[in-house]
């Protein structure tokens, strides 16, 4: 155990000292920790594997320094010298005991490596879902994620929230991944190994994490044009913010806000006058499209086109007007409309708090 | 050196064919059945193609040398590497390793050509036909109006991206014909080396004497006909799905996307041993010639090989931990995938038993095979880190994956058949590849190979996926792309060095005689390059080292084996 976590230190340290770029000093928004290393664990599955990892790091290690000293060896030893007397040397067709040997021996650890690795598969595939843990649905769409929290009864997109799991009370979150169209994967490294999210196959995984923090990651399946662009972020937060955040999502947006501006309310009759409402959902609205990523708490998320960009007033106006700006290949259409009305438009989504 | 003397059944170097008009030249090639020329038709194919995708290659690497690039647009990014891969595993490795083959099999085993040459030029203009195909997708994917593109799902066309709904246009057509085509012809040459193989040994080569370059080119034949079926197969399920209406991958109407890939993977896990065998062949018969030792353990390596063979048709679901597969089906292809490692663990301890107690000559097709022994090592225990499921389930579909098998495939394979082309080149071609030359490829690609896969592992390790044509800074991936795309720069001098060496050389390079390396196989005692008729004589051998027996009557094979 001590040597375990003495090593995984060790290598946390040389892959954070060794990343050329100071991981910290590129990132332009959100909480820090942009680190999406499997070799820094915060959630139990990864934590597991991490542990596995590194058991056969050590024997392929080993492996590696044992056969590439003897392949070195032979190499130096058994070169032709310059006083080469120019005989052949001895003719040597072979040896049971050897073959015997490195038969045997191989297998050995074989059987190990497959005990070891069986066992982690078992703990993590085969485990019980807790009656106090969160569910929550993960839906790939082309480019985008879906999140549907059942039990709270609202759906959201590509900002995935979940509590911290205390380890007295453990409060995993346990995910159904479905696919509305291609092949995805859901690969968050930090917490856990990936998923695919497959069309007609729905699958499961789930999450344990220990620390609070955003953790990254981004889909690991190639889904189409914009598979680069299609990134996860999961915020895991104390269990009082969890609530209130989840509060939030639950409430609608009331047909007539009082917020709302002269400006925004032209722009939310531009919104449910255009094809906006085909594709989008604003609950308590007449748009309740499900093509695109749910708009109700827009505004709730720290970035948009699936943590293409950062959510400002700017980047809303510019992807609404021109989505290939920011990621070309998207779904989502440009819709051609004057410049006035993006505007409103803009406004409008401003208000979708 | 050259032992012109040893020449058992010898053959003197006849006049060339009557030097006729450039037409006619060209109409010998074209219309040849002899198995040699087929052989450098098939090498001249590939390298073509070699170069191809080695542009597509680099068009990558430029793209993702630094975050946010602008090199490419996604959608050319993402038909580079379909057409990468498909180019490099489909017309470069295939075709190359079936070029080699078709060369020296039957010259090593005292044939005068193969079973079936008719058949065997057929199988050569089928993969060319099918690489001709692949390539028109340019002009052709968008149905001939306006601009084409090539396909974009990926070198496994994962269903349901090649579904009418998400591959408009022709491009996953052509993808898709273009390996059904080149198929057939895979299957052709199967049949052909195991019928040549089997029945046109010359007297005295049992099989347990036939060299073994020809026992893993046997092995390697039996395994293509096994599960390029498969594929064929799913190809055609494919353009019924996208033609006549079937829902075979067809998720939108309840088709499974998961059975493609099983269609996919049971031929495409295979099919790196259908490459690597080829591969180990050509170590297995340098090393011993470069070593001045017969090969250690003949009959280990030829059990181990067909162990490989087998046990490399059970684990194919390893490509697919992420897919949801219950906790026993994991656990079987963990099994299965960390057994396969056994025999291939004892190959490369009989090379190394071979190297044992000789005295090694470092010519250039040694120093490849000696950086082969290496990489595949690494490259066999990262496949262990894959194996394991759990940690696979991190890797998989990350750049870890991407360094393991470009150190399968370039470091080991392709180290491998650069060593085959020193060493063969001189009896192909009469003449032998400039040493100086070849060792500074040697070096120039060592490096680069280094570079670049070496240090891609790593933004694997930090949670890079493959495939995506551009990344977000500061993750801590940049400066690592980077040091990967140098390396390219590295690869492509070495590259054209080589080409250089090889079109030089054809002109100026040293006579090599019959036998330049002191070998001990048949195709060294005929003339270089042999006689369409190969053999003048037909030969019969009592040992597996025909020639080591008769430059050493004193001390022949044959009393011990
Ligand atoms: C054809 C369907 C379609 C139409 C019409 C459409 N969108 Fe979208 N929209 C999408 C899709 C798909 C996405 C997700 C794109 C991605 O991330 O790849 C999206 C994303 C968005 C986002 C970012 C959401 C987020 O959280 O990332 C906003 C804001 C948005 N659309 C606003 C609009 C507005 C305003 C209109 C009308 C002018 C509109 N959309 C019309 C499909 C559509
Ligand atoms: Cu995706
Ligand atoms: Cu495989």
């Amino acid at each position: 155990m001590m040597l375990k976590s003495k090593l995984r230190h060790a290598l946390q340290i040389v892959f954070a000292v060794a990343s050329p770029v100071p991981v910290a000093s590129a990132v332009r928004w959100g909480p820090p920790s942009s680190s999406t290393s499997i070799f820094a664990p915060a959630s139990t599955p990864a934590n597991s594997i991490f542990g596995l990892s590194l058991f056969v790091l050590l024997i392929t290690g080993v492996i590696f320094v044992i056969v590439g000293s003897l392949l070195v060896y032979a190499a130096v030893r058994f070169r032709k010298r310059a006083s080469d007397d120019g005989r052949e040397p001895p003719q040597v067709y072979g040896s049971n005991q050897l073959e015997l040997a490195w038969t045997v021996i191989p297998v050995l650890i074989v059987v190990v490596l497959f005990l070891t690795t069986a066992r982690i598969i078992h703990a993590i595939q085969d485990a019980r879902e807790p009656s106090n843990a969160l569910e929550v649905t993960v839906v790939g769409h082309q480019f985008w994620w879906e999140y549907r929290y059942p039990k709270y009864g609202f759906v959201t997109a590509n900002e995935l929230h979940v509590p911290v799991s205390e380890p007295q009370s453990p409060t995993p979150t346990f995910l159904s991944l479905l696919s509305a169209d291609t092949d995805h994967s859901f690969w968050v490294p930090r917490l856990a190994g990936k998923t695919d999210l497959i069309p007609n196959h729905p699958n499961n995984t789930w999450i344990d994490p220990h620390k609070t923090g955003l953790y990254l990651g981004q889909c690991a399946q190639y889904c189409g044009t914009q598979h680069a662009k299609m990134l996860l972020r999961v915020y895991v937060q104390p269990r009082a913010d969890f609530d209130r955040w989840v509060r939030l999502q639950q409430q609608q947006s009331s047909p007539v806000n009082a917020q709302m501006n002269q400006e925004a309310a032209e722009g939310r009759r531009v919104f449910e006058g255009t094809a906006c409402i085909n594709c989008h959902a604003v609950r308590g609205t007449v748009a309740d499209g499900r093509f695109g990523p749910d708009l109700t708490h827009l505004m709730s998320r720290d970035t948009i086109a699936a943590g293409a960009a950062p959510n400002t007033p700017e980047n809303l106006r510019l992807w609404i007007q021109n989505p290939e700006a920011i990621k070309p290949g998207s779904l989502m259409p440009a819709m051609n409309l004057s410049d006035q009305d993006f505007d409103r438009l803009a406004a409008y989504l401003l208000t979708l708090r | 050196m050259a032992s012109d003397a040893v020449t058992i059944p010898s053959s003197t170097r006849l006049p060339q064919e009557a030097e006729g008009t450039w037409l006619e030249t060209l109409h010998g090639w074209v219309t040849t059945v002899d198995h040699k020329r087929l052989g450098l038709m098939y090498i001249g194919l590939a390298l073509v193609f070699l170069l191809i995708g080695g542009v597509e290659a680099t068009i990558m690497r430029i793209q993702l040398a630094v975050p946010h690039a602008h090199f490419v647009s996604p959608q050319v990014f993402n038909r580079m590497f379909t057409m990468h891969g498909t180019t490099m595993i489909f017309f470069v490795a295939m075709p190359i390793l079936f070029g080699f083959a078709n060369y020296l099999v039957p010259l090593m085993i005292g044939a005068r050509d193969m079973a079936f040459p008719r058949l065997n030029a057929w199988s050569f203009w089928m993969a060319a036909f099918g690489g001709l195909l692949l390539y028109f997708s340019f002009i052709g994917g968008d149905g001939l109006y306006g601009a084409g593109s090539a396909p974009d799902v990926g070198w496994w066309a994962y269903a349901p991206l090649t579904s009418p709904a998400f591959s408009k246009g022709h491009s996953t057509d052509y993808w898709t014909i273009a390996l059904l085509v080149s198929g057939f012809g895979s299957i052709g040459t199967a049949i052909n080396i195991l019928t040549t193989t089997l029945s046109m040994r010359c007297r005295g080569m049992t099989l347990g004497k036939m060299p073994l370059f020809a026992w893993l080119n046997l092995v390697m034949s039996g395994m293509v006909l096994i599960v390029i079926s498969p594929l064929t197969a799913a190809q055609i399920m494919l353009m019924i799905d996208r033609y006549l209406g079937g829902h075979f991958f067809d998720t939108q109407a309840g088709g499974s996307a998961t059975i493609w890939m099983h269609f996919f993977w049971i031929f495409g896990h295979p099919e790196v041993y259908v490459l690597v065998i080829p591969a180990f062949a050509f170590v297995s018969e340098i090393v011993p010639v470069f070593s001045r030792k017969a090969i250690f353990g003949y009959p280990v390596m030829v059990a181990a090989t067909v162990g490989i063979g087998f046990i490399s048709m059970s684990v194919w679901a390893h490509h697919m931990f992420t897919i949801g597969m219950t906790s026993y089906g994991n656990a079987f292809f963990v099994a299965t995938t960390m057994a396969i490692s056994v025999p291939t663990g004892i190959k490369i301890f009989n090379w190394l038993g071979t190297m044992w107690g000789g005295k090694i000559r470092y010519a250039t097709p040694m120093v490849f095979c000696l950086g082969f022994l290496f990489q595949f090592l690494i490259a066999g225990l990262t496949g262990i880190m894959l194996a394991a499921a759990p940690w696979d389930w991190q890797l998989s579909g990350s750049y870890f994956v991407v360094a393991h098998f470009h150190y399968v495939i370039v470091g080991g394979i392709l180290f491998a058949l650069f060593g085959a082309f020193y060493y063969w080149y001189p009896k192909m071609t009469g003449r032998m590849l400039d040493e100086v030359l070849g060792k500074w490829h040697f070096w120039l690609f060592l490096i680069g190979f280094h570079l670049t896969f070496d240090f891609m592992h790593i933004p694997g390790i930090l949670g890079m996926p493959r495939r995506i044509y551009t990344y977000e800074p500061g993750r801590g991936w940049e400066g690592w792309n980077m040091i990967v795309t140098i390396g390219v720069i590295f690869q492509a001098a070495a590259v054209l060095l080589f080409v250089a060496n090889l079109v030089r050389s054809y002109f100026k390079g040293a006579p090599a005689g019959n036998d330049p390396w002191d070998a001990w196989t048949l195709e060294w005692s005929t003339s270089s390059p042999p006689p369409a008729y190969n053999f003048a004589v037909p030969p019969e051998v009592k040992s597996r080292r025909p020639l080591w027996d008769l430059k050493h009557p004193e001390d022949p094979d044959w009393k011990y084996e």
